[in-house]
């Protein structure tokens, strides 16, 4: 479904390039849950950035299904990142918009109905647990709070892959187990999910496919995998 | 209306209150180059009415040094109507003319007492030519000058008016050439300024654009909203322009009626409501999309 072939991203920031992944190759099966691994700075949030196509590789190309993402032209590319969720680093939600509002975007962005996206957002909401913050504005939300909005924008289209980058980073250890568990359910439901983390405890207590990154390489890959650096 | 469209108008109307300083200032100076527009159509009708009230008004009267016998006369009249130009003619014999005099002076003390020293009748028999337009006097001058009866002919009077007709003519045009340029730059910085406000939303949002984009927005769901933002910023001109013309017509035209009677204004704004209100949508929606249009096109590339 998903195919990683010979990536390598090199950042031209100032005077000396940064190689951020070289040389990465892997495939993953639908409804797979894999696992990226890697201290900080190793490379994880670059790899998601070039599979939504938001960074071009420096070199090699990225398939999903059986489609090369860096040739999709533009005005087919948000019908591509339709079918993927994701959860940013950083969040990425809109400022001027409400918790509701922000996960309804990607809805409207759909052309779904008025209806389908009332019924749709309560609905993550209510499994994130933020029906009680749906009319408030990002920056009244903490930092975990945040991130379960975010988490929640990333499920509500239903999308094939869920892309997830330490969705669990500002989460007190009893939420990031809920949003594990989550994660877990949703790919049991048929989602494919990619789960970018450093967090040694949800790797060890998942038991699924870890790809280990260390500068920007593939140093391990395997079922079942543990967290080791 | 698709769901997709209406959603775009409401986030444009967002992006309009969000940016409500800037966009005012886009709205004002959109109020005013339509308000230009819109007194020049105004202009336009007032000077039509007074060059032609004043055309209606230009006669000539052709006098003639003793009373023409009515053979004479009739075959005056003949030739004259053979022209094409000649719209009526009128006869006004001595006596006729003198009780016209009286009448109009009744009551002036000193014209009719030198009336009644210089005895008998001193006035001169006229026909009083009307043409369909002002400029067809010269024409019917210079026929006059070469006609059979033209040793009857004592003097000839037209010329009265036209100067006042020149005169309005080229003022007019003065006011709409210059009112033409003024327009046309006051456009330009209505769309320079809309250009500016929707540049700088595009950047206020550049962040918010890049995770729309990652979420899968489309690029006319994104565009749509600063096209919608500039164009709501001329609706609202238009409707602020309208208001104020309808407003300030409503209360002066009484004034003006006075000044220029007959021309009836504010009836014609009203009465015209659809013209104008088209011409000014099409002025302030122009401009507005305009300007959004070409700063979407600089600032917010696929
Ligand atoms: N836009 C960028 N410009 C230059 N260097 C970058 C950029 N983004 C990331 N990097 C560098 O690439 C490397 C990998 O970064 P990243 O993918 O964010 O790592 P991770 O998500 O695993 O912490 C880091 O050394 C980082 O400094
Ligand atoms: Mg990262």
């Amino acid at each position: 479904m998903i195919s990683f072939r010979n990536i390598t991203k090199v950042y031209q920031a100032g005077a000396k390039p940064i190689v951020a992944l070289s040389n990465v190759c892997f495939d993953i099966q639908p409804q797979e849950f894999v696992s990226i691994v890697g201290r900080s700075g190793a490379g994880k949030t670059t790899l998601l950035k070039l599979f939504l196509a938001e960074e071009k590789p420096t070199a090699g190309s990225i398939f999903f299904e059986k489609k090369d993402v860096h040739q999709i032209k533009s005005h087919l590319l948000p019908n591509f990142r339709r079918d993927i969720g994701v959860v940013f680093q950083d969040y990425k939600l809109l400022p001027s918009k409400t918790t509701y509002e922000n996960i309804a975007y990607v809805l409207e962005v759909m052309g779904a109905s008025d209806v389908d996206i009332k019924n749709d957002v309560a609905r993550v909401l209510e499994l994130v647990g933020l029906s009680n913050r749906a009319q408030n504005f990002p920056e009244e939300l903490s930092g975990g709070e945040r991130q379960r909005a975010a988490i929640a924008r990333a499920l509500v289209h239903q999308p094939k892959v869920i892309l997830a980058d330490e969705p669990t980073g500002n989460l007190d250890p009893y939420c990031t187990k809920d949003i594990i568990r989550l994660l877990t359910k949703i790919n049991e439901m048929g989602t494919t999910v990619i789960l970018a983390t450093h967090d040694q405890y949800i790797i060890n207590s998942l038991v699924r496919r870890v790809i280990t990154l260390e500068e920007g390489k593939v140093i391990r890959d395997e079922e079942r995998g543990r967290f080791t650096l | 209306m698709s769901a997709s469209l209406k959603r775009i108008i409401k986030s444009g109307w967002l992006g309009f209150r969000r940016n409500s300083g800037l966009s005012l200032a886009t709205v004002f100076i959109m109020v005013m180059a339509i308000s230009l527009v819109t007194s020049l159509f105004l202009l336009q009708k007032t000077s039509n009415y007074l060059v032609s009230s004043l055309s209606e008004k230009v006669d000539m009267a052709v006098y003639f040094g003793e009373e023409p016998t009515t053979d004479e006369i009739d075959i005056i009249q003949k030739e004259l109507k053979g022209l094409p130009e000649i719209k009526s003619l009128q006869y006004i014999s001595k006596e006729e003319a003198l009780a016209k005099f009286i009448a109009r002076h009744q009551g002036e003390q000193v014209i009719m007492e030198s009336l009644q020293e210089v005895g008998g009748n001193p006035l001169l028999a006229s026909l009083n030519i009307k043409a369909f337009e002002a400029t067809q006097y010269a024409n019917i001058s210079s026929f006059l000058d070469s006609a059979s009866f033209k040793n009857l002919i004592s003097k000839v009077d037209y010329s009265e008016k036209k100067p006042a007709i020149d005169k309005m003519f080229s003022l007019t045009s003065t006011i709409s050439n210059t009112g033409i340029v003024l327009s046309i730059i006051l456009a330009v910085v209505a769309i320079l300024i809309a250009f500016n406000t929707v540049r700088i939303a595009i950047y206020n949002s550049r962040d918010e654009i890049e995770t729309m984009r990652l979420v899968g927005a489309s690029n006319w769901f994104i565009r749509g909203p600063f096209l919608v933002q500039g164009m709501i910023g001329g609706l609202l001109a238009v409707l602020i322009t309208f208001f104020a013309f309808g407003i300030a017509l409503w209360f002066l035209s009484p004034k003006i009626d006075l000044v220029i009677p007959g021309l009836h204004l504010s009836s014609y704004f009203f009465g015209s409501f659809f013209m104008v209100i088209v011409l000014q949508l099409a002025a302030g929606l122009g401009l507005g999309a305009c300007a959004s249009w070409l700063a979407i096109r600089k600032y917010l590339k696929v």
